[in-house]
């Protein structure tokens, strides 16, 4: 099947269509769920624990860095009870600073790779930011496929290109980084080619796959999300190896981030509904998760100059 | 290569909490009347209880309308034709279905949780479907009431009929309603309406409406009552018009009653649908499809795709995925907004539907893969309650295959070839609706001119839409409602 470009298009094309507007509604449909009391209390920590907490920008410093890694070990400092978030998500030149702030913390490093976001770079460059990175401690490397190679065709070059950053995740003592596979399903278009991608990434080994690097809009999306939790339901359906999903860029609200845990519950169910296997790639969101999270254990809303800003 | 998640026993369930809708909002009378020339009147003949089905809670006690009762609504309906909404002008009449239909969607939620009580639908249903689409009915019909001369082909504007009688079935009480009423009133009849004895308290909320909006008296009249009320309304001589939604055997009675006579009849009636699933469906949508042909509205639709026909090759993935699908649909408390399969309707209906199925158990077996299938649920102690239900290995000469159950089970037969599909579909007395899968278009025109069936649906099922005309082939009545084909039963 992945010999070539042909027979990873006859596998890739054969594979269910996806009716877009079905897709949709199903997708809104999710969202109408009322999530309230004991379960938005319970969704709330889950979220919190299910953060990547993003800084990927030009400005980024150690300072800044050192700022997220301390706001992700301890979300909200007037309460012990507040979970951590599941790991710090920055450029691989960040990675050495991030890994010395959080200490062993249990918050992960995640490195975003590979010539981040265009992925416009000479294999061998990709490969040596993703050796960069794992070196420097990185626990997740976040990589990106090649849309221009994926919209032409050419298949079997993005395979390639998963196995080999996944061959560049492994560390000298045998274990390997944890590697996310970003589509930016901004730029694939279709919810066919969402699936298609979601296959080709998880038949290349990919641990998890992700929908956007944030830069791209739009970014992640409920149907997108859908269509790619049925992916890895199907996949292990199929070859018994579970794959996570991360929603990334664009989920601002906990009421946005309870409708993608929904959607988790009922398309893949329970076994999912962990940071292992589903993550929110996300800046903005931790605040407005501590901010429902402090009004549902004291009935008030309180301003936003109450949470830290990092 | 196969990776055992170690969290997955620990992580304590997602549950959703409970969250109902309040009841708050509804005010509901201990019993009614009928409205009759724009009030209520206390009927002659005796009354009735109406209960909520997910409770059998009395809800309400609703006057029984005798045929005095029945004549004096005709004769308001008559008056008020002759005098007042007869020769009103198209523009003015359009004013006042534009106040309903504005009305409608400012009390939305409140006939939406009415709706739910009375007839065990989630509320989700009633708040997104039932509600809104009826106000669409009124909205869209008011923009044909200045418009008649161009609804129909010939000469000059078309005259309104008289007085129309109209019945209405309790799956869909309000929607319904407005699929009758709206039509009616643009072409400029008036209407004596009879709802379904189980679910008459939002007909009798929309009277409450029409004087709000001062609906001159006597345009819209609504007589509560069972089988016999609505037997002296169609039998009534000066009725001009009937038109009836509901079962095929009431409907071939309103057939010979009004034989011999001049009265227009639209009748809609009952449907035994193919889904027909093919090889290259898209399958995830396909099965979201299937779910929501037979079990929104706990199957109560006249158009449900009851039989699902599917392709051989991928027959056991389709199922697996259904079954799937069905163990995450949530059965329960009608209010609650996490609801998506309520109440049935009545014990009555519920009798029906279980001895169907008892004889579907004994029709297919239990060999080769036959056999009925319903998910773990827990159903609640009081009211009335069937489970989302699938029965495998189901041909063409079980009666499940045939008739047409009116509740949330579905039978589920294999075809191979598009000539089988189209067979299999067109062999029913009936000939209400169809859905087709695939991502062929050609094979979707294809079918689409093969069925004969009044809607056929392509990727999607149970859509509707004012615009678009609804009604049947064969038993499954005749008449169009809906789109300017809806205006033509209501005009001569």
């Amino acid at each position: 099947m992945t010999a070539s470009d042909a027979s990873l298009r006859r596998f890739l094309h054969g594979l269910p269509g996806v009716d877009q507007v079905g897709c949709e509604a199903r997708a809104a449909g999710l969202g109408t769920r009322s999530i309230k009391t004991t379960a938005k209390a319970q969704a709330l920590d889950l979220a919190i624990r299910m953060v990547d907490l993003t800084t990927l920008e030009g400005m980024d410093t150690p300072g800044k860095v050192r700022a997220l890694a301390s706001k992700a070990m301890r979300p909200d400092p007037a309460d012990p009870t507040c979970p951590a978030a599941a790991a710090v998500c920055v450029y691989p030149d960040m990675v050495a600073t991030a890994k010395d702030a959080l200490g062993d913390s249990g918050v992960h490093v995640a490195a975003v790779a590979t010539a981040f976001p265009s992925g416009r770079a000479a294999l061998d460059i990709k490969l040596a930011d993703t050796r960069d990175a794992v070196e420097a401690g990185a626990d997740e490397i976040d990589m990106v496929i090649d849309r221009g190679a994926f919209l032409t065709g050419r298949y079997l070059q993005v395979f390639e290109e998963i196995v080999a950053v996944r061959e560049a995740c492994a560390r000298p003592d045998g274990t390997a980084a944890h590697l996310k596979v970003i589509f930016e399903t901004g730029e694939l278009q279709t919810y066919d080619n969402v699936r298609r991608a979601s296959w080709l990434a998880m038949m290349a080994g990919g641990d998890f796959i992700k929908t956007s690097t944030g830069k791209v809009q739009p970014a992640a999306t409920l149907p997108v999300t859908l269509v790619m939790l049925e992916a890895v339901r199907d996949f292990r359906a199929q070859t018994g190896r579970m794959v996570g999903v991360k929603p990334a860029g664009g989920i601002r609200t906990a009421k946005d981030a309870i409708k993608y845990l929904v959607m988790v519950n009922e398309v893949v169910g329970q076994d999912w509904l962990d940071p292992d296997w589903f993550r929110f790639g996300a800046s903005t969101l931790l605040n407005d998760l501590l901010m429902q999270r402090t009004k549902m254990t004291t009935g008030r809303y309180s301003g936003p100059d109450y949470f830290t800003l990092d | 290569m196969v990776k055992v998640p170690e969290t997955a026993a620990s992580a304590p369930l997602f549950d959703y909490a409970p969250a109902p809708e309040s009841r708050a909002i509804v005010d509901i009378r201990s019993s009614y009347g009928l409205f009759v020339d724009g009030e209520f009147v206390d009927g002659q003949g005796s009354s009735f209880k109406t209960v909520n089905p997910a409770t059998e809670e009395v809800l309400s006690e609703v006057a029984e309308a005798s045929d005095a009762d029945v004549d004096a609504a005709v004769k308001a309906a008559r008056r008020a034709h002759s005098r007042v909404w007869g020769r009103m002008s198209g523009r003015e009449r359009a004013k006042y279905l534009y106040r309903i239909a504005r009305i409608i969607q400012e009390r939305a939620r409140e006939i939406a949780v009415l709706e739910t009580l009375d007839n065990g639908k989630p509320i989700k249903e009633s708040r997104d479907v039932d509600v809104p689409t009826a106000a669409a009915h009124f909205f869209y019909y008011a923009g044909w009431a200045d418009k008649l001369e161009y609804a129909v082909p010939g000469n000059g504007a078309p005259q309104s009929l008289g007085v129309a009688g109209q019945v209405i079935p309790w799956n869909f009480p309000l929607l319904m309603l407005a699929w009758k009423i709206a039509p009616a009133l643009a072409a400029g009849n008036t209407v004596v309406l009879k709802p379904a004895e189980t679910t008459p308290l939002t007909a009798l909320l929309f009277a409450e409406i029409c004087q709000q909006a001062d609906l001159p008296p006597g345009v819209v009249n609504i007589v509560t009552g069972a089988g016999a009320t609505g037997q002296a309304l169609v039998a009534h001589p000066d009725v001009d018009k009937v038109a009836f939604t509901g079962s095929t055997e009431v409907g071939r009675r309103i057939a010979r009653t009004v034989a011999g006579t001049d009265k227009k009849v639209t009748l809609e009636l009952g449907g035994k649908a193919a889904n027909i699933v093919f090889e290259d469906a898209p399958v995830d949508q396909a099965v979201e499809g299937i779910v929501t042909g037979i079990f929104f509205n706990q199957g109560h639709v006249c158009c449900a795709g009851s039989r699902l026909l599917v392709q051989e090759s991928v027959a056991e993935e389709v199922l697996d995925r259904l079954k799937r699908r069905m163990a995450t649909l949530r059965v329960g408390d009608p209010l609650d907004k996490n609801t998506d399969v309520g109440a049935i309707n009545s014990a009555e209906q519920l009798a029906r539907i279980t001895e169907l199925a008892r004889v579907g158990e004994d029709e297919v077996g239990t060999t080769g893969g036959a056999g009925r299938w319903s998910p773990p649920c827990d159903l609640p102690e009081r009211g009335f309650w069937f489970p989302p239900t699938v029965f495998t290995g189901v041909s063409q000469a079980h009666r499940i295959a045939r008739e047409e159950i009116f509740g949330p089970v579905l039978s589920v037969l294999t075809f191979r070839t598009a000539t089988e599909a189209v067979e299999k579909a067109n062999n029913t007395p009936f000939g209400l609706s169809a859905g087709v899968w695939t991502e062929k278009g050609s094979r979707i025109l294809w079918m689409a001119n093969q069925l004969r069936a009044g809607v056929v649906w392509a990727n999607t099922f149970n859509k509707f839409d004012p615009t678009s005309p609804f009604g049947g082939y064969k038993e499954s009545g005749y008449g169009r409602e809906g789109g300017r084909h809806g205006l033509e039963g209501y005009l001569k």
